[in-house]
């Protein structure tokens, strides 16, 4: 018992870090319909941003640790934000109207060209990152067993929490949540009533790409261990908790990424390590052939 | 008065591109700050130091601002024109395809001749059946993404079975390459009909997610599955291909005469290397043989018309599961052929090889070559594969220049460099009606 509630633990906490990327897929996904492969390569960048921003704060001497992480979790969004932005303005919107399968090579392209330059300017060995916050709170403890929960597990819990409320609200009551609702349902009429679709779709970039720096600086505090290659997998996995929670829908892909957090969680606890990324992948083609529009997602009608 | 409309931007004040690039290079900064300015350095001891590169940063800014400003100037003084629209089907001229045409003959007759040259190496040999290997995956998946229009990006999985069941069925039932090869083309195909089967219902980017989803899957099991597969580690001692039973050895084994001795000449290992050469040229060459005929049949021009507009088909009675199905299974058959020559020449497989990289490596050469060419996909691969021997510089860049160059086919020429994206049969029109 005491093992399966520190695994739950452990699998909230990651799949707050999956739900906050899904997000960027599923946003995207909403309103242009594409897969955006590079995301996953954009939290990778978010990562390494803050990697880089936190040793760049200790040079110049700023060593008080809730404002250095406020400075380095900024820092990340806002550069990773541009990034984002950056990316859809040269790979995607150009190819608007081009054949089906166009977007998704260029994605591919994208994703392979950030993974090398990350690489290349960055170097191919793992960074690694001294723990910064330690301690946490023991909850249990019965035949030797701890049952604990860190200090930075809480922060990443009740960080996801709030960046995912101001979310919500924010595409249900701000212009621009408006705005971007109005162009998923009909890009042409959105555009006919005044709303500019070009910049809509820019700024859900952006908006995604802050919240994957999210993810990428939680990442970097809890494993302390990145490397060009985390984008990868963390990727696939964050698309398939937005597929499983219903592709183009905000609480689905909050869900997915928790149960696919809890599932990876359970799975390497109870199962096998070495396996559990064959377990998600397993999870992602169940979903797709059995309910495609996942849990809460609307089913997609093709039209002539 | 459309003359007047293009003038007007003109007179307007220099001010605006200067606005423009800096609006650039002020992007370009923000992307370039933390990840070019700065760099991890490991010291070694617990610590790690940074290093600065503000140089490159500052070099980097000022070609956006500039080339950005040159762009909108040229583009001011109507020097270079943006396109009016995007053309989405560059189509190849009549004299482009005579000359692909012509040009492909001449290809095959200096392939065959390549080993034989004056010039020739041993290394040169060995590059050009990594080359034709490439080639041949190309052409296999060409079949799945430029005829048929589904994006396979776990490509490499169909390699990777075809490899280790040709490594296997060779070590386990002691079949020698040429038979143990039918059997590994069609176990790839029947594990690209199971792998298929449940997923080819899915839209096309779903399609894409799951097959790089099952390239992952079954990289993982060959590394875990110790007990069949090596692990890690591999499996070594794959048996070479003979010539009609007659191996290439220095020594004779017992009961059996080497080539060397049967055509009464000194043994050198160039012989096995020239050997392998050719039997990858005649694969890939069946290959295409093989795709060029099916796109003629109606299987292929099924597939064509799927990949066009699926509804359509779907009116007009294809029922599109069996027709992709099928254009799957020969394409992971010939990713298998494909697989089990490399393991056949390497002697030696382990999950490496196999990786996500490689995927794209295979996907890049079809997207670059143009979906749906076959001569495309030879140019793309010789340059792809060649490319990394030409420096180090080279080889370090390559995959970066790949991602880049998919992003830049997509947007300037989406159907590939060589575009072949008309259909392959055409019904014959009246003279009159064509226009």
């Amino acid at each position: 018992m005491d093992y399966f509630l520190q695994q739950v633990i452990n699998g909230v906490t990651l799949g707050a870090v999956y739900g906050l990327i899904a997000i960027g897929y599923t946003m995207v996904y909403g309103i242009i319909g594409m897969i955006n492969f590079a995301h996953g390569e954009i939290y990778m960048i978010g990562a390494f941003v803050a990697l880089l921003t936190y040793f760049v704060l200790g040079v110049v001497g700023v060593s008080y640790v809730p404002l250095a992480l406020l400075l380095v979790l900024l820092s990340a969004m806002g550069f990773t934000a541009v990034y984002g932005w950056t990316v859809e303005r040269l790979a995607y919107r150009p190819l608007r109207g081009s054949f089906r399968l166009a977007p998704l090579i260029s994605a591919i392209g994208m994703s392979i060209f950030l993974q090398n330059y990350v690489q290349l300017l960055q170097g191919a060995r793992v960074k690694t990152l001294p723990p910064i916050i330690d301690g946490g709170f023991r909850l249990t403890e019965s035949g030797g067993f701890v049952v604990q929960v860190s200090y930075l597990q809480l922060i990443i819990m009740a960080l996801t929490l709030a960046l995912m409320a101001g979310f919500s609200v924010m595409i249900a009551a701000t212009p621009l949540g408006r705005a971007q609702r109005a162009c998923e349902q009909d890009m042409t009429m959105a555009a006919l009533l005044g709303i500019d679709v070009d910049r809509t779709i820019s700024l859900t970039f952006v908006l995604g790409a802050a919240l994957a720096a999210v993810a990428g600086v939680m990442v970097t505090l809890y494993y302390g261990v990145i490397d060009f290659f985390i984008g990868f997998l963390a990727g696939i996995k964050a698309f398939t908790a937005a597929v499983l929670g219903g592709i183009g829908s905000l609480p689905g892909a909050m869900l997915g990424g928790l149960l696919i957090g809890l599932i990876e969680a359970m799975w390497s606890g109870y199962f096998s390590a070495e396996y559990k990324d064959v377990a998600v992948f397993a999870i992602l083609v169940i979903v797709l052939i059995f309910r495609p529009s996942g849990l809460l997602g609307r089913p997609e009608v093709e039209k002539v | 008065m459309a003359a007047e409309r293009r003038a007007a931007p003109a007179r307007m004040s220099l001010l605006d591109p200067l606005k423009d690039a800096v609006v650039a290079a002020a992007i370009a900064l923000a992307l370039a700050l933390p990840l070019v300015g700065f760099e991890t350095v490991d010291t070694g001891s617990p610590g790690t130091r940074v290093a600065t590169r503000f140089g490159w940063v500052a070099i980097g800014v000022g070609a956006v601002f500039l080339g950005r400003l040159a762009l909108s100037l040229a583009r001011r003084s109507g020097l270079w024109r943006r396109r009016a629209a995007p053309r989405p089907q560059a189509r190849t001229t009549t004299a482009q395809t005579h000359a692909i045409r012509l040009a492909g003959p001449l290809l095959v007759l200096f392939a065959a001749a390549l080993p034989f040259l004056p010039f020739s190496s041993r290394y040169l040999v060995d590059l050009a059946t990594t080359v034709l290997i490439y080639i041949m995956l190309g052409w296999g998946l060409n079949v799945v993404v430029g005829l048929a229009g589904l994006l396979d990006l776990g490509y490499v999985a169909f390699y990777a079975v075809g490899a280790y069941s040709f490594a296997l069925v060779a070590r386990w039932f002691g079949l020698t390459f040429w038979e143990a090869l039918p059997v590994s083309g069609l176990l790839a195909a029947s594990f690209g009909l199971i792998l298929g089967f449940p997923v080819l219902r899915l839209r096309g980017d779903y399609l894409a997610i799951v097959t790089l989803g099952f390239g992952e899957m079954v990289r993982i099991i060959l590394t875990n599955w110790s007990q069949v597969t090596g692990g890690p580690n591999g499996i070594n001692g794959i048996p070479r291909p003979s010539f009609l039973g007659m191996p290439f050895l220095p020594r004779a084994p017992e009961g059996a005469v080497t080539f060397s001795q049967f055509f009464g000449i000194p043994f050198s290992p160039t012989q096995r290397i020239v050997f392998l050469y050719f039997v990858i040229l005649a694969l890939a060459l069946i290959t295409n043989l093989f795709t060029l005929r099916l796109r003629r049949l109606p299987i292929g021009r099924a597939w064509e018309a799927l990949r066009e507009d699926e509804i359509a088909c779907r009116a007009l009675g294809i029922d599109p599961t069996k027709v992709k199905l099928s254009a799957f299974a020969i394409g992971a058959m010939l990713g298998g052929f494909a697989g089990a020559f490399f393991a056949t020449r390497q002697g030696f497989i382990s999950p490496e090889s196999f990786t996500f990289q490689e995927s794209a490596t295979i996907l890049a050469i079809v997207v670059l070559g143009g979906m749906g060419s076959q001569m495309g996909v030879v140019l793309a691969a010789v340059v792809l594969v060649t490319l990394p021997e030409f420096g180090r510089a080279f080889a370090e860049f390559r995959m970066l220049l790949f991602g880049a160059a998919m992003v830049a086919i997509m947007v300037w020429r989406p159907r590939g460099l060589l575009a072949q994206r008309a259909p392959s049969l055409r019904l014959a029109r009246p003279a009159a009606e064509a226009t």
